[in-house]
């Protein structure tokens, strides 16, 4: 990408599909041709609907779904497909994942002690018994909470605390990546604050990449570098964060706008909502394709529409300048 | 305004127990509300302020451990708190107070047609034929915006989308002509373009049928699209009430100060956004003075030792702090949401963030 080639690549998402049920009757692709690169020390957030396919390419990354086509690189080494056992457990350890209900993701027959110390037992990341108890103890505090916190079961938690808890677990394997699946929807608007400022807090603090998946564009304009929209296992737009939000081209992103609530009586009540049809694209068949509308900014679209796009963004930009 | 408006629904004082094991919990410390004829009234809050188990109160659903403990609920001259057995509730529950629930998959019956589980409840409700009820069902079927509704009628909840399931529970909910629909957190478990639609219809249908609407809520956005009027719930009670303009930019208590304050929508890239530190206050323990005066950065010493009353601020709008009180120092309302207006109008204007062409 023109304006970021100085910028060290951390995963490569090169070309992939992803398809269940493949060579069945029932095969379905989730995820067509997704192509993005993520750079180290970004918050890349990928945005669409439920059954867009977000999860089902973050999971790639995480090599819990295979690839059909195409391939995903780690710190420039494939990590799709067959991988050696030891290259696996480098990927296992490296790539951690931050899960949407900390309530369902925690063992609410485990202590927080033992929650916290999984991946340190399943790869002997420690010397002894104490130094697994301090690593506990500063993996709880990092996350603000108490390492008197670690004798206790999940249930005796508030629902912040307990996503504070799937925090920990996933940093105490010193990542470098994190996917992190819709962390903050199950949670209460106060709460989800707390979360999002700890997440910018640790990313700072460890030099962490995060994917972030979300629904929701204002919780995602307030935490990424980098967006991308997905639609019904398309990209269909991927820019900086406040360029997608000054320029969005793609009618499918302007719909996901206009469906943000706003705090306002007086607007919310006379917004217009976008409802996105697909009819208004171009229909002739020519290829799509992701093009750079802009530097750093792709619109998956045809020849014809990203003439259009282009005059557009143009247009828009004299607008504000004038 | 809503002085000369009919009130449909009376809540006065209600209390709340639930027993817990060997424990009692008061969930609803002394709620009151007025419902008026027609109108929108959103209750917003965290999870475990309360704002569902009072309003299950309108239609008897607390859990079986659970007992209104005091209060009143006066809906056309009767006393619904006073109803016990599922017999009393006929003719009230479902026919003229109905609820929308947050998750249209659990509200369906996976196993049942869409269509036998519209036309069960107007055939319960009307005591009319088989025929004629799926005439009717079909009908809601149409209204509540699912296209090709006689074809669809014989279909299963899992061939229907989570918008269309949600279409399908509001079809179910106003086949009997409900006056109250209460609307429990209807949007949470969809998507937020689906959200808009089902608002919008929300809306559409209220305005033709002509229902009183009660939403519950944890999302402000929400709340500013759909309200007339607003109350704000927090640790059982509600804290402050007003019409929606007077919660959004003019709200007093400094737990609606912090609810607003928390928005994403109102972060600023870089900056930390704010939030309300420490948890909500335990219910199993009786609660001293303001229940949020120790998560309160601005508390004073009067929060800790005595429950301040309801303080008039204008003719609709109440709040429940000891910072209206005349003795009160002068606060300002916290930064970024001063001039909350403004700075929208900013975001949603040619050139921000959130403009739409």
């Amino acid at each position: 990408m023109s304006n970021n080639n100085n910028r060290e690549v951390i995963v490569s998402v090169k070309h992939v599909d992803i398809t269940f049920d493949a060579g069945t009757k029932k095969a379905f692709k989730a995820v067509k041709d997704a192509n993005f690169d993520i750079y180290k020390g970004e918050t890349f957030a990928l945005v669409g609907e439920s059954g867009s396919g977000k999860t089902t390419l973050g999971r790639a990354i995480l090599r819990i779904n295979p690839c059909s086509a195409g391939e995903i690189t780690f710190e420039g080494k494939r990590i799709s497909g067959k991988i050696s056992r030891e290259e696996d457990r480098n990927v296992v350890r490296c790539i951690q994942m931050i899960f949407q209900d900390p309530a369902a993701s925690l063992n609410e027959r485990a202590t927080i002690e033992y929650c916290v110390s999984e991946g340190l037992y399943n790869f002997h990341l420690y010397k002894d018994e104490a130094d697994r108890i301090a690593k506990v103890d500063r993996a709880l505090q990092d996350v603000g909470l108490l390492p008197e916190h670690k004798s206790r079961y999940p249930h005796e938690f508030s629902g912040g605390q307990r996503q504070r808890v799937g925090i920990a677990r996933a940093m105490i394997m010193e990542p470098k990546f994190i996917v992190a699946d819709e962390p903050i929807s199950a949670l209460d608007v106060s709460i989800r604050a707390q979360v999002l400022n700890l997440m910018n807090k640790l990313k700072a603090e460890k030099d962490l990449t995060y994917l972030f998946i979300a629904h929701d564009l204002s919780v995602v304009r307030f935490i990424s570098d980098r967006i991308a929209v997905i639609h019904l296992g398309e990209i269909v737009e991927i820019a900086e964060s406040e360029t997608l939000f000054e320029y969005p081209l793609h009618p499918y992103t302007i719909s996901l706008l206009s469906a943000v609530p706003m705090p306002d009586p007086l607007i919310e009540k006379n917004r217009k909502h976008v409802v996105y049809d697909p009819s208004v694209l171009d229909q002739s068949g020519a290829p799509r394709e992701m093009r750079e509308v802009r530097p750093g900014h792709f619109v998956h679209c045809t020849e014809k529409e990203f003439a259009e796009y282009q005059a557009k963004a143009s247009r828009m930009e004299k607008e504000k300048k004038g | 305004m809503a002085e000369n408006r009919n009130v449909v629904l009376s809540a006065k004082d209600i209390e709340v127990k639930f027993r817990v094991r060997d424990n009692y919990l008061t969930a609803i410390r002394g709620v009151s509300l007025d419902l008026y004829e027609g109108e929108t009234f959103a209750i917003v809050g965290e999870s475990g302020s309360g704002k569902s188990v009072f309003t299950k109160t309108f239609t008897g659903m607390l859990e079986s451990n659970g007992t209104i403990s005091n209060g009143s609920v006066m809906f056309h001259g009767k006393d619904l708190t006073k109803l016990k057995t599922d017999k009393d509730w006929e003719g009230i529950r479902g026919a003229k107070i109905s609820t929308i629930f947050q998750d249209p998959m659990t509200s369906l019956n996976p196993i049942r047609t869409i269509g036998s589980q519209i036309t069960e409840v107007i055939e319960k409700h009307q005591g009319i034929s088989k025929a004629e009820a799926k005439k009717q069902a079909i009908e809601m079927m149409e209204r509540v915006g699912i296209v090709n509704a006689a074809n669809r009628f014989d279909e299963y909840p899992f061939q229907y989308s989570g918008g269309m399931r949600q279409r399908i529970v509001i079809a179910i909910a106003l086949a009997c002509h409900p006056e109250i629909l209460i609307c429990d957190e209807p949007t949470t478990a969809l998507d937020v373009t689906i959200q808009a639609q089902i608002l919008q219809l929300i809306r559409d249908l209220q305005k033709e049928l002509g229902f009183t609407t009660l939403y519950i809520t944890h999302d402000l956005g929400v709340v500013a699209n759909v309200a007339d009027r607003v109350g704000v719930m927090y640790g059982g009670q509600i804290i402050e009430f007003g019409t929606v303009e007077e919660i959004f930019f003019e709200s007093c208590h400094p737990y609606t100060w912090a609810l607003l304050s928390s928005l994403p929508q109102l972060g600023i890239k870089g900056q930390d956004l704010y939030y309300i530190t420490g948890t909500p206050p335990s219910l199993y323990n009786k609660i001293k003075g303001d229940a949020f005066a120790p998560r309160n950065e601005h508390a004073l010493k009067i929060d800790f030792e005595q429950e301040p009353p309801f303080f008039k601020v204008s003719d609709t709008h109440y709040a429940k702090t000891w910072l209206l009180d005349p003795r009160a120092p002068r606060l300002e309302r916290p930064e970024v949401i001063q001039d909350l207006h403004a700075k929208i109008k900013k975001m949603t204007d040619k050139g921000g963030a959130f403009h739409v062409e």
